[in-house]
């Protein structure tokens, strides 16, 4: 689960991370208002869009970037006027680009050096890691593929939490003047007790700054959760936006599928997630483009299944759809009763073709051979791809 | 041979007094294997499946001698059964479980790496090894005794390589699921290490996907300590970057974790590489035809 920049830094705040004053506005006038009540000479005025890359991203139709400096109200007035309901495009949101619904002002502060560190779990060292590099700003991405070297890493123990010693470790590293390293240590501890504390999955500060005064402060704040432990944060879970997830995704969530949608033209239904994937290449591999990536789990049930179709075809850029089943737990019977009665209830208007294997597969091919349904049946993985694929340029 | 299990595993289950743990209690009671008993606290000495079910995993073991454990328990308190087996010394611990919490697994492996046990999984099928013993979730009759080893981090994906290997005539020695989450217990080295000192196993063949480095790591130590034909396919070739495609391990950031560069390691280290999932069992067959 992702949450917005300004979420993060209240969370962050309360955890003791130095953040900076703002107010989240959704009007231009709210801008103006907010950056006198800030009483600063310099404020940033930054759309709230749940990707990153909104520093270099640009309005749609515009020069306007997801993220400007302010000099008076009129200033933040007139960002925000060209930022709210406005289609951002970054890196990150791809062509199709990200609605701003929210904007947030932001006090400006005395910039000496801008850096960047992130704490995620690592799987090679199987704990919570913190990175970090004076590459600050927003070519991390870039500083990764052609210096590795420039990214510092501490790997620490999830309850002792990074130790002081690990903290300084990093500032010296990073070149930070000692003046600051007290500074250093409350900051990453902080950052690493709020990521353990919160059960987040990433938590990426780009950039964080050392000020005039050598304090550390978190000028951005990027933060997503695990959702496995979303079940003890209920406060987290509060924080959710749905208005910046795809509708269908939030369905399929909702009815315990796991749906991402893709740009394809053929839907795919499948049990288990590298199953489905490797559905999705065997298609692209026979000259296809998937429409998405789609997993009814192990033991999914009419209901579940007929709301698969139902997300799939929300899609209108499906053309064809292609159900491969593999049945262990779930049994070829169940999914053949449950796509006969999908096709009574839906009406397919697209070609379907479906591919059983495993568990009383026969009876399953049986049930859909007699029923009164269009439905192209597939031997075989590869039999099924070329079908699907075949059935569009028909 | 075979690795991790054969007929002489005695196994309990954790968690056998909810539905889907009784299910699969039943299921590997049917295929063949030993279930000596199950774990429930709170519900010890009543009867599931005909066994007796324990409140502690160390009661259970005393009592029935058990080796290995399969857990069922629910997310939320899936770690704390882990550490458990591992406290009562259980030497093969599978956790079937999906969805723990990735920072309770990351509390959760030293303990098991300062232990006597191992652990399979989580979010993972089982392990079997046809004939013999199963302890998982994968249908039982897909698998044919024989001697390839088999390796993924995938479900359902490792059963249409099964099938596909049964269908050619090619039995498994054993197959193992690691689970599809970003920290398990066991590594395809590991796997790899049992399999190639196993005198059942004659090749292996492993399913990775996308994320991670596990593959990568796989391919040196392969390219290092492995003599026996080896084939490989992976998952989610495209898939797009930063999606997360239901595997919590399956996601590509960074750059890193493609498909592309998992595949030039595999070839690198002489691995024979299924182009589709259609593919395979086939390439498992080119394999070894090659090695021969």
């Amino acid at each position: 689960m992702k949450i917005h920049e300004f979420q993060a830094k209240e969370l962050l705040r309360a955890a003791g991370v130095p953040v900076l004053k703002g107010k989240v506005v959704r009007t231009p006038e709210e801008a103006a208002n907010a950056f006198k009540s800030l009483g600063v000479p310099v404020c940033a005025v930054k759309a709230q869009i749940h990707a990153g890359g909104r520093g270099k991203g640009k309005v749609e139709g515009s020069e306007q970037r997801g993220v400007e400096l302010a000099k008076s109200a009129d200033d933040a007035s007139r960002i925000a006027q060209g930022l709210l309901n406005k289609t951002l495009v970054t890196i990150q949101t791809g062509p199709e680009g990200q609605i701003v619904r929210q904007v947030f002002v932001e006090s400006g502060c005395d910039i000496q050096q801008e850096l960047y560190c992130a704490i995620l779990v690592d799987r090679a060292a199987g704990s919570p890691v913190l990175i970090a590099s004076t590459a600050g700003g927003m070519d991390i991405e870039e500083v990764a593929v052609k210096t590795p070297e420039l990214i510092l890493s501490e790997p620490f123990d999830p309850d002792r939490g990074l130790g002081a010693y690990q903290a300084r470790l990093m500032a010296s590293k990073l070149g930070l003047p000692t003046a600051s390293w007290r500074y250093a240590v409350q900051f990453f501890q902080a950052l690493c007790n709020a990521f353990v504390s919160l059960d987040a999955s990433l938590l990426e500060i780009n950039p964080f700054v050392l000020t005039g005064e050598q304090t550390l402060v978190a000028l951005d704040a990027k933060m997503t959760f695990d959702d496995n432990a979303m079940f003890r944060h209920k406060d987290v879970l509060s924080l959710r936006d749905e208005s910046e997830e795809e509708p269908a995704e939030i369905r399929a969530d909702a009815a315990g599928l796991s749906y991402v949608k893709l740009n394809g033209e053929i839907g795919c239904l499948v049990n288990g997630a590298g199953l489905a994937m490797s559905t999705m290449d065997l298609v692209k591999f026979h000259g296809g483009e998937p429409a998405n990536f789609l997993d009814v789990g192990g033991g999914a049930n009419v209901e579940q299944v007929t709301e698969a179709f139902q997300i799939i075809l929300s899609d209108s850029n499906v053309k064809a759809i292609l159900v491969n089943i593999f049945g262990g737990i779930m049994r070829c019977t169940t999914i053949a009763n449950a796509l006969v009665e999908a096709s009574k209830t839906i009406g397919f208007t697209v070609p379907l073709v479906v591919r059983l294997e495993g568990t009383e597969v026969e009876e399953g091919k049986k049930i859909l051979a007699s029923s009164d349904t269009s439905i192209i049946t597939a031997d075989g993985l590869t039999d099924a791809a070329q079908k699907v694929v075949d059935s569009i340029k028909a | 041979m075979s690795i991790l299990v054969d007929r002489n595993t005695r196994v309990i289950c954790q968690g056998i007094t909810g539905k889907v743990g009784e299910f699969h209690t039943r299921g590997c009671l049917e295929y063949g294997t030993r279930m000596v008993g199950g774990v429930t606290p709170g519900k010890g000495g009543e009867t599931i499946a005909d066994l007796p079910v324990f409140n502690t995993v160390a009661e259970a073991r005393d009592v029935t001698g058990a080796n290995a454990t399969m857990i069922f328990v629910p997310p939320p308190f899936a770690a704390d059964a882990i550490l458990e087996a591992v406290a009562a010394e259980i030497e093969l611990v599978i956790a079937v479980t999906e969805g723990i919490p990735v920072l309770d697994m990351a509390r959760v492996l030293p303990a098991v790496e300062n232990s006597k046990s191992r652990l399979i999984g989580p979010n993972c099928p089982g392990v079997i090894t046809p004939g013999q013993c199963k302890i998982g979730i994968m249908p039982g009759y897909i698998h044919t005794p024989g001697n390839v080893g088999v390796m993924s981090r995938s479900g359902t994906l490792t059963y249409e390589a099964v099938w596909q290997l049964t269908q050619l005539g090619h039995g498994q020695s054993t197959c193992v699921g690691l689970g599809g989450d970003p920290l398990v217990g066991s590594s395809f080295i590991d796997i790899l290490a049992l399999f190639e000192q196993d005198d059942d196993t004659h090749a292996i063949l492993m399913m990775g996907e996308i994320g991670g480095s596990a593959e990568e790591e796989a391919a040196a130590y392969v390219k290092e300590h492995v003599t026996k034909p080896v084939a490989a396919f992976i998952a989610g070739r495209t898939a797009p970057p930063g999606k997360r495609m239901g595997h919590a391990g399956a996601i590509i950031s960074g750059g890193k974790g493609t498909a592309e560069a998992k595949l030039e390691a595999l070839r690198d280290a002489g691995i024979e590489i299924a182009e589709t999932p259609a593919d395979m069992g086939t390439a498992m067959v080119r394999a070894m035809q090659r090695k021969a």
